[in-house]
């Protein structure tokens, strides 16, 4: 799927459903803009007033908390007027029912809409359909992509890191049913990461993983070699239909990260996990709160980042 | 023309005046990004004020966001925390519209309420569109139509009077 349905005619960031298609150039100032948006939670009054008048529609129709609560948040900071809904998937066939829900919204003059959805597409799909003067930001869809995820994780390495080109970046777990894996891995090569590595169990790597610009191991011991940030995924049960794995404990003894493994990797590198975390399953309690650990900054940042996309997506779109 | 010492000098002692008839109390000095600042250093300097200099970028206040969106070049503001009842000298390179310095207040309200703001710039010159106005100046000019003057800087400081040609 391309998206240069995310870029207006001047080139200018208009809805943001996927991290491919968008150039470095664009990825960067994402990053600048957020970086600026960081200190406002300090602020005796938490906002500024770039979206004063605006209306943002977050539609979850995928239960989530992080997302959706860092999504509200940084819609308040900016002063929009924010409305979170969570919607059944259950009624009725989804198509008409999604698009009868977006015009319906449409009709209350909403400015944007912020979309999770279990299926791949739906933020596309939504942006397509809806009036022209609406952004659409996908939260989420399917096991297609997660882009705001990808770019606060993002923005959380290179706070760290300060530079993209020396680093070897290892993700690990299950590829298989991640979105935000593939928005991570063309996030990094995009912002030119010296190496993108995956580790899991073949049965948890979707087919022609290499194709993604990614080198990989099915061993965690031998994979996290000289490897700067290790970005651990969540063992996605309620994804699993079939038996993709022996049992769980099995799974973390294989690939759970301890600290024993954790010491294979750079002396300096740090541990990322998108949440939420199955502690002893996919990481360790001690690693997952250790000093290496920088899983509770990346929910931080996921503010600041999500202030800059939906500022960026709300300036205003060409003449009119 | 206009010389650029002779300008901070007029400012500084106009500053300095200003401090004394309106009681500032342990001032803090703001300057706006990015002439704002660099004419910020000289006062800060000139009037002898130990605390740090505090920097304001206003992107994030504009009233214009929706024409022009947002500045990729914004920076973080870098203010103390503790602004509420503070004496506060707001400091910028020209002031024309009023539109920048009504962008800062709104900034910096929203960190505290201080106890009081004084507005000094370097240049003022015609073509207000909001009732606000300097408290220090280092002059007042007019220009012609399609005329801009702009601080250029940091190192050295100069003045530029720029002619656009179309007015669009």
């Amino acid at each position: 799927m391309t998206d240069n349905l995310q870029l207006n005619a001047e080139g200018k960031l208009k809805h943001f459903l996927s991290i491919e298609g968008l150039p470095k150039s664009l990825l960067t100032e994402i990053l600048d803009i957020a970086e600026s948006f960081v200190g406002i939670g300090d602020h005796q009054i938490k906002k500024v007033p770039l979206l004063r008048g605006k209306t943002i529609v977050n539609l979850f129709f995928e239960n989530s908390t992080r997302t959706r609560t860092t999504f509200e948040l940084a819609a308040k900071r900016l002063s929009a007027d924010v409305l979170s809904m969570s919607i059944s998937t259950s009624s009725t066939s989804k198509g008409e029912s999604l698009l009868d829900t977006i015009r319906n919204l449409e009709a209350m003059f909403v400015d944007m809409f912020v979309v999770r959805h279990a299926i791949s597409g739906a933020a596309h799909f939504i942006a397509q359909q809806t009036a022209p003067h609406i952004s659409v930001i996908n939260a989420g869809d399917g096991q297609h992509a997660h882009p705001t995820q990808a770019m606060l994780d993002m923005f959380t390495i290179r706070q760290i890191k300060k530079d993209f080109s020396n680093l070897r970046v290892a993700i690990i777990g299950d590829i298989l049913h991640s979105r935000v894996a593939r928005s991570q891995i063309q996030a990094l090569n995009t912002l030119g990461a010296a190496e993108v590595r995956v580790i899991a169990p073949k049965t948890l790597l979707p087919a022609h993983v290499e194709s993604l610009g990614v080198n990989i191991s099915h061993d965690l011991t031998e994979g996290l070699k000289d490897i700067d940030v290790i970005i651990m995924l969540r063992l996605q049960k309620e994804r699993m239909t079939s038996a993709l794995l022996p049992s769980e404990s099995e799974y973390f003894k294989c690939f759970g990260l301890t600290e024993d493994k954790l010491k294979i990797a750079k002396p300096d590198a740090i541990v990322m996990h998108p949440g939420p975390i199955n502690r002893g399953v996919e990481i360790d309690s001690k690693v997952a709160d250790g000093p290496q650990s920088v899983i509770l900054k990346q929910v931080s940042n996921g503010i600041a980042i999500r202030m800059a996309i939906m500022a960026m997506a709300m300036q205003k779109q060409g003449a009119n | 023309m206009l010389e650029i010492q002779d300008l901070l000098n007029k400012l500084e002692d106009s500053l300095k005046r200003k401090v004394v008839e309106r009681q500032l109390n342990n001032p803090l000095m703001i300057g706006i990004r990015t002439g704002g600042v660099w004419v910020a250093e000289q006062m800060h300097q000139r009037l002898n004020i130990t605390e740090p200099l505090g920097l304001l970028d206003i992107s994030f206040y504009r009233d214009d966001f929706s024409q022009i969106g947002v500045n990729p070049n914004v920076k973080p503001s870098q203010l103390p925390l503790q602004i509420e009842g503070r004496d506060i000298i707001l400091i910028d390179d020209v002031f024309y519209t009023g539109r920048t310095i009504r962008a800062a207040l709104n900034e910096i309200f929203d960190y505290g309420r201080p106890n009081q703001v004084i507005l000094a710039v370097l240049i003022e010159r015609d073509g207000k569109q909001i009732p606000l106005c300097p408290d220090c100046v280092g002059t007042s000019i007019t220009l012609n139509a399609g005329q801009r003057i702009k601080l250029m800087g940091p190192e050295p400081l100069t003045i530029q009077l720029q002619t656009l040609n179309a007015v669009a």
